[in-house]
């Protein structure tokens, strides 16, 4: 698909020969996405991936809102968004006036829905109300906790506040229905399931008003300019539909190929510490593929690098821009120390992942944990005896 | 071997990398993330700490085909370097932060950790020397380019840390050469500056830095004799040596310019002086290390806890590009049976500040270093404060 249309020409907004027959491959794509999401073509506003999906939902819900009533400012989001919300946010308390209200996550990292509730009441009792919207993410990509959107929804909207849903981590891997969820935006990204990176899309309710990020030739419905990435989008659309057509299947194989994984790491290295939705009754909370954990007494970079070198490849959480490791602000926020969010290790498993991976881990992590442990905390006092220590 | 490549960004320690590479050795790239908020771009010749610096550490790797990781040494780096770079000032020393930076970062907790993770020895770009001798002990020597020779900052590791250490630029005739060799290897860092400031005070303003971390308080600038000549804004500010910003309101008897001779800062006083009094004839380091085997002179005190080692000859240097001067040391035992290095200039060494490190050489060899405790000119031994009585160690 994507081959095969970067071989061709034409802009999708050209009225010529070439530009139509792009423009059909578009609305094609914009057509088969939009079943997959369970969302009307016409909601479906195309991206460059999950960040300006993001962005455009949670600025352009702001601005439109604070223009329409400027008492709007303030935003209702848990710590535990990505950054592409998280920093968003932050950048418009900064530059924007916005005032931030950080709700509570509980050690699983589920959204407190109590603490929603009383803020969205107390605001509505005032006078002048001052809420413009709700953010919250569908899964969490650290821990993989899936939030009740639903009720999340049903809350705001009793109120008239408008919400959006960071799907990124969600869409592919658990039923996402967009109509169904009441949701007045949600970003989805192309390369989380199977699709090209450098593509998304931010799914809009279609009486949603929103102001523009990007501005130029309005090509999607006037709310995101910028000429269209027919192959991206056409390879994208079609991995959609195929993760989504897949899904039950494949989430019941991965979900049990996660549980083979949190099993056996809790047999060869019983001090490490399941983060997360953890106990039975609750793995319909977690994302399929994640399984979280982390490490006592050691630090995480560590516990990579080994099983990088045993080819294994797993992820510590974030890292800044220079590359540096960071303890995960979700585990702060679901209440973890510095030190245990230091010893963070994230396995995910997608859908190529088999028996014989999760088995090449639980053979590597009881040498690699014991000698991440020697390795220490790199924040802790060196043992070397010198003559500043003597 | 398995052989951690410390990788700065720069041009050095990639081409340390790159040879470490064709020696046959298994080599990892891990670029130190030693600041928390790490600025966006290098500014002037900074080097460290920047995005583009891991980026430039990273694509050094990536050319040289190794793998590349960062690692956060931010917190250790702050308690073990800058903190301490803090202190020593607001106690009226002159630290040098790129060797202690070596002595407890680079050799320490870096080797530590790489060691763990079973890597064998640490590398790094420094012009230095590592040689054998027959019974296996190693020695720290000077690179071939004396120009760029790098060994005083490298005098604070022991022998158990140049075990570990691997210098690959050691005899690399000059730096043209290695740059050239970096160019020829399609590094993209091969023209980069060279840094040469402190790392971690951003414009290189040292002293505009210091007065944000230290109190600074209005003080009295006293002569050599002890009377008020002017008055200062935080002694902190001032190092032993200095002429310019002093600022002096009473000009010298012989019109001559002044300098600074001491820095107290209990009394908050900087003391001036005219310039032959910076002039240095005896030193006592504290803090003291062996590089390698410690001399024989040294070695014979054993473990009697207490005495005074025979004389040896050696030379002296106090900076890391400073001339070296033809000294005679020899080693007291305290009570508590710590080591205090006495040097004893055959030629006097201007501006020598507590604080400073002595590193002591034979020929080309590193014998060892101390930390200056006091520097006594023979001219004015009233003012300069007995042997040992200023030390707060």
């Amino acid at each position: 698909m994507l081959t095969e249309e970067l071989s061709r020409s034409g802009n999708p907004s050209s009225l010529h020969g070439s530009g139509r027959r792009a423009r059909r491959v578009v609305e094609d794509a914009r057509e088969a996405l939009a079943a997959a999401a369970r969302a009307h073509p016409s909601e479906v506003i195309f991206t460059s991936g999950g960040t300006e999906a993001d962005n455009l939902g949670v600025k352009g819900l702001y601005w439109a809102r604070r223009d329409a009533d400027p008492n709007r400012t303030k935003i209702l989001v848990p710590g535990i968004e990505h950054h592409a919300v998280q920093d968003t946010v932050e950048w418009l308390e900064r530059h924007e006036g916005a005032d931030v209200v950080w709700l509570p996550v509980d050690a699983s990292g589920t959204i407190s829905l109590e603490a929603l509730r009383s803020e969205l009441e107390a605001d509505a009792a005032l006078e002048q109300p001052r809420i413009a919207l709700v953010t919250v993410m569908w899964a969490n990509n650290e821990v993989g906790t899936i939030q009740p959107i639903a009720d999340v929804v049903k809350l705001a909207h009793a109120h008239g506040v408008p919400v959006h849903s960071d799907a990124v981590q969600a869409f592919g891997s658990v039923p996402v229905d967009f109509a169904a969820s009441g949701l007045d935006s949600m970003a989805v990204s192309g390369h989380k399931i199977g699709g090209p990176v450098g593509v998304g899309a931010l799914l809009l309710g279609r009486s949603v008003k929103l102001t523009p990020v990007l501005h130029g030739g309005g090509q999607e419905r006037d709310v995101r300019s910028g000429t269209l990435d027919t192959a991206g989008i056409a390879a994208f659309a079609a991995a959609a539909a195929s993760a989504v057509e897949h899904l039950p299947q494949e989430s019941a194989r991965i979900a049990g190929l996660r549980e083979r994984l949190i099993d056996g790491v809790s047999r060869v290295a019983s001090e490490a510490q399941l983060r997360g939705p953890g106990d039975p009754e609750n793995t319909g909370k977690r994302l399929p593929g994640n399984a979280h954990f982390t490490f006592p007494g050691c630090e995480g970079d560590s516990l990579l690098f080994l099983l990088d070198a045993a080819g294994v490849e797993s992820s510590t959480g974030s890292a800044c821009t220079a590359g540096v490791p960071r303890p995960s602000h979700v585990l702060l926020a679901m209440g973890l120390a510095e030190d245990t969010a230091r010893g963070a290790q994230r396995f995910t498993l997608g859908h190529t992942s088999t028996e014989a991976d999760v088995d090449a881990l639980l053979t590597a992590l009881p040498e690699a944990y014991s000698r991440a442990k020697q390795a220490g905390m790199a924040g802790h006092a060196s043992s070397i005896q010198t003559a500043g220590t003597r | 071997m398995r052989v951690l490549a410390a990788m700065s960004g720069g041009v050095d320690s990639a081409v340390a990398a790159a040879r470490a590479v064709d020696a046959g050795h298994d080599v990892v790239g891990v670029h130190l993330a030693l600041s928390r908020m790490p600025g966006t771009l290098r500014t002037g010749s900074r080097g460290c700490c920047t995005i583009e610096d891991s980026r430039d550490a990273w694509r050094a790797c990536d050319i040289l085909g190794i793998p590349y990781y960062v690692w956060d040494f931010s917190e250790r780096f702050k308690e073990d370097v800058v903190d301490d770079f803090i202190a020593e000032y607001a106690a009226g020393r002159t630290p040098n932060p790129c060797m202690r930076c070596n002595e407890r970062i680079k050799f320490a907790a870096l080797l530590e950790k790489a060691i763990a993770l079973g890597f064998d020895a640490v590398c790094t770009g420094h012009y230095a020397k590592v040689i054998e001798d027959a019974d296996g002990n190693r020695e720290l020597h000077r690179a071939a380019d004396w120009a760029k020779d790098q060994s005083y900052v490298l005098g604070v590791l022991t022998h158990e840390q140049l075990r570990h250490s691997m210098f690959p630029l050691a005899e690399t005739p000059t730096k043209a050469e290695v740059r050239a060799e970096a160019e020829q290897r399609g590094l993209s860092v091969a023209k980069k500056p060279d840094s040469h400031d402190i790392c971690f005070i951003p414009d290189g303003d040292t002293r505009g830095w210091l007065a944000e971390q230290i109190e600074m308080r209005d003080g009295d600038v006293v002569d050599e004799t002890g009377s008020k000549v002017g008055s200062h804004e935080g002694a902190n500010a001032f190092t032993v040596g200095q002429r310019r910003g002093l600022k002096l309101g009473t000009p010298a008897s012989d019109g001559k310019p002044r300098f600074v001779l001491e820095v107290r800062p209990k009394e908050n006083e900087v003391v001036v002086g005219p310039e032959r009094m910076l002039n240095i004839d005896q030193m006592r380091g504290i803090k003291v290390s062996w590089c390698g085997l410690p001399p024989s002179e040294a070695a014979a005190l054993g473990d009697a806890g207490t005495g005074t080692s025979a004389e040896f000859d050696c030379m002296a240097q106090v900076r890391a590009h400073g001339d070296p001067v033809n000294a005679k040391a020899h080693v007291e035992l305290t009570g508590d049976g710590r080591e205090e290095l006495v040097v004893t200039l055959i030629e006097p060494m201007r501006g020598v500040a507590p604080g400073q490190t002595v590193v002591i050489y034979q020929g080309t060899r590193v014998l060892g270093q101390a930390t200056i405790d006091t520097a006594r000119s023979l001219e004015r031994p009233d003012l300069v404060p007995a042997a040992g009585a200023s030390s707060t160690h």
